[in-house]
């Protein structure tokens, strides 16, 4: 009986009728990999023919000059533009075009845009509740109680982005600094699989900057994090791995010191830019 | 901002905090004077409360609930609605009906069912929408139902459609006018200008006697209390949260999974029914409903009480609520003509002095009290 089951049970014949599991599939080593992408604004080519591989617990720094194609890079990955061609895979099983933005972002790829967003009349404590991965529907939001695994996640949290002791302080009081790290908590609440920084250092102040690099190599291994960033000195004191993006595409990919004296690289970005030379 | 992240009940949670004890607390001593020095005191009694004042009360106390319901969408999810005076007005014309209905043959036409103004306009037979509510129990759900009803339709257009700020005030001030110029209309069956009046008694107990009226009162005070605490029980709860999220940055909080126009309808929904309660418990005491409840300047008037009393704070509008109608009171009787500008000057004052109103001045004092200089002035 149980084998006449088994027989008419169709997705077991058929690999592509069986249910999707969110369950992202890293065996290959890589979580990110998009292939041949290309997009194009009005025949302006912002990505063209990129090829890009993140792995599993990697932190990666994407540099880049102006209108190279970083942000609209991170755009396709989150669903929000279209590649006019190409591929981009999550894992080895989510194909991420099939996806929109809350599908993607339920799978576990979170996003920090530039300027931070965080409820300034709420507390700390107060943000990360609210960020946190739940059933967000009406009831269940008004008879939300906090049980004490809630609460450890939240702890857990707060000790990573270095607020405990601001935990009950309305997020307005917060520095700049203070905000963008709260910000990166408000996506670690979700428990995310690959993070995209975008910017994270602009307007630190040094020591905010060495604090911010403590905290995303930090989350490396637990979680991808893919950073994009214009300041040099910030990337070096990071980065294992950079990529460096030019008219839509790679231009150079290894260690910062290896990038730094490639002469495509210098010819193009890094020969303007003193800090580096 | 307080809050409590209790594991209690949702409910329940209000009873914990020091200002919700404190709140209920006031309130109830204050139901239990005015019953005591009303029923226990004989009159001529320098200190003996009359039937009339108990009446004027009672009408503060619907008032003050009016106000809890703008406060729960203007102060915690940021909607300033400028039409919240046609909720109050359609829960007063469902018990209105009901009254009207109580009459029975003792109208001064003396048709066995048919309201005077119906027999005035010479109408055969009841409008359909006037069926059921010689029913206690059908008009009291109508009296939640319809304000309900239409929060619910005018809500979801508009927050589905995204409307906020400004354009939503304006077009909540167009529902309510709109509804005033229906309302004015004797073919709409409601009485028209004239309203609904005459009434002789609620629930088996007649509207003109003393007892009545304290009953009425004390009613007003526990429809307040447990208001209140429904308000609270939201705004303390993880949805009050996303409500705050969402006055303060709204694309935010939807990117962050919630789907706000649901939260926003949810919200305006149940204020608009607290809102009808408020008109229901209000027309029994002043004995009329007609189509001036539903005019724009009594709504903008209820933003006025809440902006006096202090915007988030729930209490604060109960204050506002009571403060600003007992000078009403007291200016038209002393100077009728100078109570507007009365009114505008206290507005004005308070603008400028305490931007945060009378409950921001407590929350100030307090703060100085318990914390060190420094950290006050911050």
């Amino acid at each position: 009986m149980s084998f006449l089951q088994e027989i008419k049970s169709r997705d077991r014949v058929f690999d592509f009728l069986a249910p999707q599991s969110s369950r992202v599939d890293v065996r290959h080593g890589p979580i990110l990999y998009l292939e041949d992408v290309s997009v194009s604004f009005d025949g302006f080519k912002a990505i063209n023919k990129l090829n890009l591989t993140i792995d599993d617990g990697e932190l990666r720094c994407i540099i880049g000059p102006n209108g190279a194609g970083k942000t609209t890079m991170m755009d396709i990955i989150t669903g929000k533009t279209r590649p006019n061609e190409g591929s981009v895979w999550f894992g080895s099983r989510h194909n991420l075009l099939h996806m929109n933005e809350p599908e993607i972002a339920s799978l576990g790829i979170g996003r920090k845009f530039q300027k931070p967003t965080v409820f300034e009349a709420l507390s700390v404590f107060e943000n990360l509740e609210l960020a946190m991965a739940a059933d967000k529907r009406i009831l269940a939001t008004l008879t939300a109680r906090m049980t004490g695994e809630i609460q450890d996640h939240i702890d857990e949290v707060l000790v990573l982005i270095g607020l405990t002791a601001l935990r009950h302080r309305p997020a307005g009081i917060l520095s700049h600094g203070q905000k963008q790290w709260l910000e990166i908590g408000m996506l670690l609440m979700q428990r995310p699989r690959l993070l995209l920084v975008d910017e994270p250092v602009a307007g630190m102040t040094e020591q905010e900057m060495e604090r911010t690099a403590e905290l995303l190599t930090s989350l490396a291994g637990q979680q991808s994090v893919v950073v994009v960033e214009h300041d040099m000195g910030f990337v070096r004191s990071i980065a294992r791995k950079v990529t460096v993006l030019h008219q839509g595409s790679v231009l150079a990919e290894g260690s910062m010191d290896q990038v730094s004296n490639d002469p495509k690289v210098i010819e193009v970005y890094l020969g303007a830019d003193e800090e580096v030379a | 901002m307080t809050s409590s992240h209790s594991t209690r009940f949702w409910l329940l949670r209000p009873f914990g905090e020091r200002t919700t004890q404190l709140f209920l607390g006031v309130l109830l001593a204050a139901l239990a004077l005015v019953t005591v020095l009303h029923v226990a005191l004989p009159q001529g009694h320098a200190l003996h409360v009359n039937a009339y004042t108990v009446n004027l009360f009672g009408k503060y106390l619907s008032y003050a609930l009016l106000a809890v319901a703008v406060d729960l969408v203007w102060g915690y999810l940021g909607i300033l609605s400028l039409g919240h005076g046609a909720f109050f007005a359609l829960g007063g014309y469902a018990m209105g009906m009901y009254l009207m209905r109580q009459i029975g043959d003792r109208g001064t036409y003396g048709h066995p069912v048919l309201p005077d103004f119906m027999v005035f306009l010479n109408w055969e037979s009841l409008p359909w929408y006037w069926q059921g509510f010689d029913m206690a129990w059908f008009a009291f759900a109508m009296v939640l139902l319809a304000p309900g009803l239409l929060a619910l339709v005018f809500g979801f257009l508009a927050f589905r459609s995204r409307v906020t700020g400004v354009y939503l005030s304006i077009i909540t001030q167009a529902l309510t006018f709109a509804l005033m110029l229906a309302f004015f209309r004797n073919e709409m069956g409601f009485g028209g200008n004239n309203g609904l009046t005459d009434f002789r008694e609620i629930l088996g107990f007649n509207l003109r006697s003393s007892d009545t009226r304290l009953g009425l009162f004390l009613a007003s005070g526990v429809a307040l209390a447990l208001g209140y605490l429904l308000c609270r029980a939201i705004v303390t709860s993880k949805l009050g949260r996303v409500c705050v999220a969402t006055r303060d940055a709204e694309a935010r909080t939807r990117f962050l999974g919630y789907r706000v126009e649901r939260f926003q309808l949810f919200v305006f929904v149940v204020s608009a029914m607290l809102a009808g309660v408020a008109g229901a418990l209000y027309v029994p005491q002043v004995g009329i409903i007609n189509p001036s409840e539903f005019s724009p300047l009594f709504s903008i008037e209820i933003v006025l009480w809440v902006a006096l009393g202090g915007r988030a704070t729930l209490y604060g509008a109960v204050i506002g609520a009571i403060l600003v109608n007992y000078a009403k009171t007291v200016f038209t009787g002393v100077m009728p003509d100078a109570w507007l500008f009365a009114l505008g000057g206290l507005f004005v004052l308070v603008t400028v002095l305490l931007p945060k109103g009378v409950a921001g001045l407590f929350a100030h004092l307090r703060r100085r009290h318990v914390t060190q200089p420094q950290e006050a002035s911050a």
